[in-house]
C-alpha cells in the first residue's frame, strides 16, 4: 500500500479533476454544481505548494511513465487551466447544465490538465485523447441535429490527430527507444508526424476549420469551456517539443492573418470569436518558432492572458445567446440598454484581446512582437502588426458594436443571470489586473523577464495603431463601405469534406451505376444470343443433337494423348 | 412591424440614455478624430526605439494601422463574392 501511495501521491492534479468529475455525478444536483467550481479552486494551492520535479513515476509494461512532471512551463499552464475550469463551471451554473455536461466539462479539463503534466509521450497521448472524447459531449449536449453533425466532424478530426500522434510516437520510439516528452524537433524520427498532430489540434492553416465549425455549435457554457483547453494544450505541447523551429514562424504568421478576413464577414458572433481565437494562436505559434527566451515567455504569457479574455468574450456572447436566442450580428443591436453589465464586461474583453495598454493582451502580445523584431524578421513583424490592428477591428470593435450597439434591434432582453455576471466579472478583473500589474505573471514564466511593456514609445505606438484602426472602422461605417452583417454561410476548408468529398462520392456512385447498367446490358444481350445459338444447334439437325459413335471418341482421345506426348518429348 | 417600432419608441422615451441622442454619437466621433490627430502629431515629442528603419518614419503606426484596416475590410468584402452562400447551404447534410 505504502509503495502505491508513494507512487501516486502527489497525484497529477488532472487525475484529481477526472476523479472529481465522477464525484460530481454522484452528488445531488444542487451540490454538484458548486462542487464543480470549488474543486478546481482547491487544487490551485495544492499545485502551487508542490516542488518542481518528477512526481508519480509508474512502471507500465517495461516503460517508465512520468505521470506528473512539474516545472515552470507545466505549472503556469496547469494554473491557468484550473482557473479556466473554475470560471467555466461558475458560468455554467447560469446556463443550467445537466450532470452529463458538468461531468464532461470536468473530465475534459482534467484530461487537458493531466496532459500538461505528462512527462512522457504515452501519458500525453492518453490524456490528450481523454480530453478529446470528453469535449465532444459539450457540443452534443446542445441536442440539435446540427450540433450532432458538427460534433461528429470534430471528433473525427480530433481522433485522427490522435492517431497521427500515436503513429509519430511509435516511429520515434522504435528509432530512438525514448518516449520522453522533451524537445523533439522536425528532424527527429517521427518528428513531422508529431508536429502534424499538434498542428491539427492547434488549428494550423488548412487544418483549422474544425474549430470554427464546432465551437459555435456547442452549448452556451460548452463553448466557453472548449475555448480554453484543446488549442492551448497543443500550444503547450509545441512549446515543449518544437521551440525554435523556423517553419512555425511562417505557419504562425499565416495563422494570424487569414482568419481575420473571415472574421470581418462572418455573421455568427461566436464564430467570429472562433476565427479570432485562431488568429491569437498564430501569435503564440510565431513565438514558439522564434524560440528565444523572450519569445517563449511571450507565447506562454499570451496563452495565459488569452484563455481569460477569450473566455470572457465567449461568456458575454453566450449571455446574449441565452437571453435573445441568437448570436447573429444581423439580428442583434441596442442591447446595451438592458444588458449594461454584459456590455461592459464584453468591452473589457475586447480591449484585452486588442492589446490596449492597461489590459492583459498588451503586456503579453507585445513581448512576442518585440522578440520577432529582435531577430530581424521584418516581414513577419509587419504581418503581426497588421493582425494586431485587424484583431481590434473585428474582435475589439465588431463584437461589442454589433451585439450591443449598432442599430436598435428592438430586443429588450433581461441582464444575464448573476452567476454568469460573476464569472465575467472575475475574468474581467483578472484581465485588467494582469494588464496593470503584470509582475506576478512575469515571475511565474520559465525564463527571467527583462522586458518592460510600459515605455512611452511602446504605449504611444500601440495607441496610434489601435486608434487609427478604429478610425478606419468609423470612416468605413460612415461611408457605408463596411460590409453589412448578412445571414450567410462562408465557405472554408470544411467545404472539402462536407461538400467536395460528398459530391465526389455521389458522382462516383452515379457513374458506377451507369457503368454497371451498361455492362449488364452488354452481358445480358450476349448471354441471350448465346442461348439462342445453343438452342439452334441443339435442335434437329443441329450439330449438338447428334449422338457420336464410341469409336470416334476413342480416336479423338488417342490423338490428344499423342499431341501431349510430342510436346513432352520436344 | 409598426407596433414593434412604436414599442421601441415608447421604451426609449421611458428609458432615456445619452447614447440615444444623435448629437452625443457625433461628439464621440469628433472625440475620436481629435484623439487620432493628437496621436499622429505626438510623433514629434518622444524618442522611438526602432528595430527596423521604416518604424522611424513619421506616423508609421498610424498610417499602417489605417491603410491595413481599410485593406482588410475591402479584401474581406471581395472574398464574399466567391465564398458567400445561403445560410442553409449545409443544412441538407445533416
Amino acid at each position: 500500500m505504502i509503495a502505491i501511495a508513494e507512487f501516486l501521491l502527489p497525484l497529477n492534479p488532472g487525475l484529481w479533476l477526472i476523479i472529481g468529475a465522477f464525484v460530481a455525478i454522484l452528488l445531488p444536483q444542487s451540490l454538484s454544481r458548486w462542487f464543480a467550481i470549488i474543486f478546481p479552486i482547491l487544487l490551485i494551492p495544492f499545485l502551487l505548494s508542490l516542488n518542481f520535479g518528477n512526481h508519480g513515476t509508474v512502471s507500465f509494461l517495461n516503460y517508465q511513465l512520468e505521470t506528473f512532471r512539474l516545472d515552470a512551463l507545466s505549472r503556469i499552464f496547469g494554473l491557468i487551466f484550473l482557473i479556466a475550469s473554475a470560471l467555466g463551471n461558475l458560468y455554467a451554473v447560469g446556463d443550467v447544465v445537466d450532470k452529463l455536461q458538468r461531468c464532461a466539462a470536468l473530465t475534459y479539463a482534467g484530461g487537458a490538465l493531466a496532459a500538461v503534466f505528462a512527462g512522457d509521450m504515452i501519458t500525453l497521448f492518453i490524456f490528450f485523447e481523454i480530453a478529446a472524447v470528453a469535449s465532444v459531449f459539450l457540443i452534443w449536449a446542445r441536442r440539435t441535429q446540427k450540433a450532432f453533425s458538427a460534433g461528429m466532424r470534430y471528433l473525427i478530426v480530433q481522433i485522427g490527430a490522435g492517431v497521427i500522434l500515436l503513429t509519430g510516437l511509435l516511429v520515434h520510439f522504435s528509432a530512438t527507444g525514448s518516449i520522453d516528452f522533451n524537445k523533439i524537433g522536425l528532424h527527429a524520427p517521427g518528428g513531422i508526424l508529431i508536429i502534424l498532430a499538434f498542428g491539427i489540434k492547434a488549428a494550423f492553416p488548412l487544418f483549422h476549420n474544425w474549430l470554427q465549425d464546432a465551437y459555435p455549435e456547442a452549448t452556451i457554457s460548452g463553448t466557453v469551456i472548449l475555448s480554453g483547453f484543446t488549442t492551448k494544450l497543443a500550444i503547450y505541447a509545441l512549446a515543449r517539443s518544437y521551440p525554435g523551429t523556423d517553419l512555425l514562424i511562417w505557419i504562425g504568421a499565416i495563422m494570424t492573418a487569414f482568419p481575420i478576413f473571415y472574421a470581418v464577414i462572418e455573421n455568427d458572433l461566436r464564430r467570429v470569436l472562433a476565427y479570432s481565437l485562431n488568429n491569437q494562436l498564430g501569435f503564440m505559434v510565431v513565438g514558439i518558432g522564434i524560440g528565444t527566451e523572450m519569445a517563449l515567455n511571450g507565447t506562454i504569457s499570451h496563452a495565459f492572458c488569452h484563455i481569460l479574455y477569450k473566455a470572457l468574450l465567449f461568456m458575454s456572447m453566450g449571455a446574449v445567446l441565452l437571453r435573445t436566442g441568437t448570436c447573429n450580428g444581423s439580428d442583434l443591436g441596442g442591447l446595451f440598454k438592458t444588458m449594461p453589465w454584459s456590455t461592459s464586461f464584453c468591452i473589457i474583453g475586447a480591449a484585452s484581446i486588442s492589446g490596449f495598454p492597461l489590459f492583459s493582451g498588451f503586456i503579453s502580445k507585445s513581448m512576442i512582437l518585440t522578440a520577432v523584431s529582435a531577430e530581424g524578421y521584418w516581414g513577419v513583424w509587419l504581418v503581426l502588426l497588421f493582425a494586431s490592428a485587424g484583431v481590434f477591428h473585428h474582435s475589439g470593435i465588431k463584437i461589442p458594436y454589433f451585439a450591443f450597439f449598432a442599430h436598435d434591434s428592438g430586443l429588450r432582453p433581461k441582464e444575464a443571470p448573476w452567476t454568469m455576471l460573476l464569472a465575467m466579472f472575475i475574468a474581467a478583473v483578472l484581465c485588467v489586473g494582469i494588464g496593470v500589474y503584470p509582475a506576478p505573471l512575469y515571475a511565474m514564466l520559465p525564463y527571467v523577464v527583462e522586458y518592460q511593456p510600459y515605455t512611452a514609445y511602446h504605449v504611444i505606438n500601440q495607441l496610434q495603431l489601435l486608434m487609427f484602426s478604429a478610425l478606419a472602422f468609423t470612416v468605413l461605417m460612415l461611408t457605408k463601405i463596411y460590409p453589412p452583417e448578412l445571414h450567410s454561410t462562408n465557405l472554408d476548408t470544411d467545404w472539402f469534406y462536407r461538400r467536395g468529398i460528398k459530391s465526389l462520392i455521389v458522382w462516383g456512385a452515379q457513374n458506377t451505376i451507369a457503368f454497371n447498367k451498361f455492362c449488364y446490358g452488354i452481358a445480358s444481350k450476349s448471354v441471350s444470343e448465346l442461348i439462342d445459338n445453343v438452342k439452334q444447334l441443339s435442335a434437329e439437325p443441329g450439330i449438338l443433337s447428334r449422338t457420336p459413335a464410341l469409336g470416334s471418341s476413342v480416336a479423338w482421345i488417342s490423338a490428344l494423348l499423342l499431341i501431349i506426348l510430342l510436346l513432352i518429348l520436344y | 412591424m409598426k407596433d414593434k417600432a412604436n414599442a421601441n419608441k415608447e421604451y426609449n422615451r421611458d428609458h432615456p440614455h445619452w447614447l440615444d441622442n444623435k448629437r452625443n454619437i457625433n461628439r464621440i466621433i469628433y472625440a475620436l478624430y481629435l484623439i487620432c490627430t493628437a496621436l499622429f502629431f505626438s510623433d514629434f515629442f518622444y524618442h522611438k526605439h526602432v528595430s527596423f528603419s521604416f518604424e522611424s518614419w513619421f506616423g508609421f503606426y498610424a498610417v499602417y494601422g489605417f491603410i491595413m484596416c481599410v485593406g482588410l475590410v475591402i479584401g474581406a468584402k471581395l472574398m464574399r463574392i466567391i465564398l458567400m452562400r445561403r445560410e442553409d447551404y449545409y443544412d441538407s447534410d445533416s
